[in-house]
């Protein structure tokens, strides 16, 4: 390997980070105005913003909109935003810390098996149990599969001492087998005729979106989130191998396994509300390397932001590509993002 | 400011100290004692699988001693927390960080992250002072905002050092710091581990180059110690020739009159 010298040093930090932040929010409230808006029904982004500073505080604005419009932007198409926002922001989060802990730059909330225990639970719902907890019932199931999963993949990492990085991710890919499998099965003893609700599941949606489930999510994506960016530098260091992040005072099987218990928080409760959405999580902290540079203090916020931005669009694409129908989130992230990964890999041949 | 100024070796004294995998048993390495008094150099040498880099690891903390104890200014490690170790010893390993876009300088900021407190690690002035001591100590400054991914393998190696100084260690553990480095990088190293205040335990291939930079020798084989003390003594041509299943000869070189170590296969395996 020989140095290049003619390599671009990326942007000088200070300044460059604050442009990248306010670029980054502006394009979400953007992203976020121009989601809300388009649809079936048309409505202004003045309309939009209106309907919003008129909750905040009733009156503010003179309402010179329908009822029925005020209830598509407030009832229908915020909350689906807002989980497209924090469905993105969190996998991003949680793709990029596993990332730094197994240092595979492969990983994904969904390699470890927790997405597989989040179908498990999911299916179990649609097709065996009903919706015996009412509305709730798929996410609450969909989210114990998850945490379920996770638990075996630390029972079997402790069982086959699988702490060092790349036998977790083993030890997870067979635990997401295993699991999957199980899933199949409960997918083959089920009604056939019900079996397309699972197919619809399994690609990703969000238009299931009400406001009084955002909370969940919002929770949990606020307290894990905060919880992996104040680790920042012991993910640095993760970067750099595990004998010398040892020696940098970091006790690195169990933060290794805290991460990803974290991780699995974030992506069982992801799953549950919006179903198995991919490669977001692996593609975003890519770019956003590529954008800010590998310290994961800028990395974690700027995945946050870009995986917001980039579900929002995902969303927009899924409703408006086959309108009136919506097409499975899942679908569109699958083919941008493996797009866009191959053009990461050429430019990386490159570099 | 240089980093000389505030760092200081420390006593390195190991007891009885050996060490097997938790699971299968045989011993990696058996019991061995030693001192090391503050700001020597200590070098690790013998054939591979002797048990150098076990050794290593056992005074990094990596692993948890099966019997004995290493104290470090008259401290057990295993008694400290392991970010109070990380205070105290620094080591520059083989590991080949994966290219996570890191630069240089964040590399080398890494070294500060055992002495910061408080959310998510700001550096304070004092951290980036010393970040720029160790920078311009290993003459890194040009390359700041370099990934670690563009460097040569020299370049890298003295990233990681920097990175150990800005730990401001007492004791510092090197493993193969000259592997794979060009002769001018590998004489920069040396010239290093020379000149730095610290005690310095390092275990290298050469035993030329450990002659030529240790004040004392620990040679291993098989797990076990075979001898401790200055070069002279414990790399004899007769403990060589044994240890390593070669014919060793020391040599005086002319016209610059020092010792050198020289190899060859003794006489039955060169008509193998």
């Amino acid at each position: 390997m020989t140095a290049d010298v003619g390599t671009p040093v990326p942007m000088r930090r200070k300044g460059g980070t604050v442009a990248f932040v306010l670029c980054g929010l502006t394009l979400l409230l953007a992203s976020l105005s121009f989601a809300i808006s388009v649809g079936a029904v048309a409505v202004p982004a003045g309309t939009v913003w209106g309907v919003f500073l008129n909750r905040l505080s009733p009156g503010f604005v003179e309402q010179t909109w329908s009822q029925g419009r005020e209830a598509i932007v407030w009832n229908i198409r915020f909350p689906r935003a807002l989980l497209a926002m924090m469905v993105g922001a969190g996998l991003a989060l949680v793709g990029a810390s596993l990332q730094a802990v197994t240092r595979n730059p492969l990983a994904d909330p969904h390699l470890l098996g927790i997405s597989s225990g989040g179908a498990f639970g999911a299916i179990l719902a649609l097709l065996h149990t009903g919706l015996f907890l009412g509305l709730l019932t798929v996410p609450l199931l969909a989210f114990a599969g998850a945490l379920g999963a996770t638990a075996i993949v630390l029972a079997v990492s402790r069982f086959a001492d699988a702490t060092s990085a790349d036998r977790l991710v083993l030890a997870g890919v067979a635990v997401s087998f295993i699991v999957m499998a199980a899933a199949n099965v409960l997918i083959f003893l089920g009604d056939p005729r019900a079996t397309h609700t699972v197919v619809f599941w399994m690609l990703g949606g969000l238009g299931l979106a009400q406001w009084d489930q955002l909370i969940y999510p919002l929770v949990i994506l606020c307290i894990c989130g905060a919880w992996l960016v104040s680790r920042s530098a012991a993910l640095n260091a993760m970067t750099v191998g595990d004998e010398t992040a040892s020696t940098l005072g970091i006790p690195v099987a169990r933060f290794r396994l805290v991460v990803f218990v974290v991780g699995a928080l974030i992506t069982g409760v992801m799953v549950a509300f919006s179903g198995i959405i991919g490669f977001v999580g692996l593609m975003v902290p890519h770019v956003v390397r590529m954008l800010v540079g590998g310290d994961y203090r800028r990395v974690l916020p700027g995945s946050a932001l870009v995986g917001a931005i980039l579900l929002l669009w995902a969303d927009i694409a899924a409703r408006t590509v086959m309108a009136p129908e919506d097409m499975p989130i899942g679908i569109v992230t699958g083919l941008v993002g493996g797009v866009g990964f191959i053009w990461i890999l050429a430019r990386k041949r490159g570099a | 400011m240089s980093i000389g100024a505030n760092s200081s070796g420390a006593d390195l004294s190991v007891r009885d100290l050996s060490w097997a995998p938790a699971r299968g048993g045989t011993p990696l390495l058996h019991p061995v004692s030693f001192e090391v008094q503050a700001g020597r150099v200590m070098g690790v040498v013998g054939p591979n699988g002797a048990g150098k880099t076990t050794l290593l690891r056992l005074l990094y903390r990596f692993h948890k001693p099966r019997t004995g104890s290493v104290l470090v200014g008259g401290e057990d490690i295993w008694h400290l927390s392991a970010r109070d170790v990380a205070c105290r010893v620094a080591a520059v390993l083989q590991e080949h960080p994966s290219d996570f876009a890191l630069t240089v300088s964040e590399i080398v900021a890494l070294g500060r992250t055992p002495h910061r407190r408080g959310f998510g690690g700001a550096a304070g002035s004092r951290d980036r002072d010393i970040i720029h001591a160790a920078l311009a100590r290993l003459e890194l400054h040009h390359l700041g905002d370099r990934h670690l991914g563009t460097l040569s393998g020299g370049e890298r190696q003295r990233v990681m050092v920097a990175r150990a100084l800005a730990q401001e260690p007492h004791l510092l553990i090197l493993d193969e710091p000259t592997n794979h480095l060009d002769i001018r990088h590998q004489l920069e190293v040396l010239e290093l581990i020379r000149t730095l205040p610290l005690t310095i335990v390092t275990s290298l291939h050469d035993l030329n180059l450990a002659a030529g930079v240790c004040d004392d020798v620990l040679l291993l084989e098989s797990g076990s110690c075979i001898g401790f003390g200055p070069p002279r003594d414990v790399l004899s041509e007769a403990a060589l020739s044994g240890v390593f299943g070669v014919e060793a000869r020391r040599e005086r070189l002319a016209p610059s009159n020092t010792d050198h170590l020289t190899f060859h296969l003794s006489h039955k395996e060169t008509h193998l």
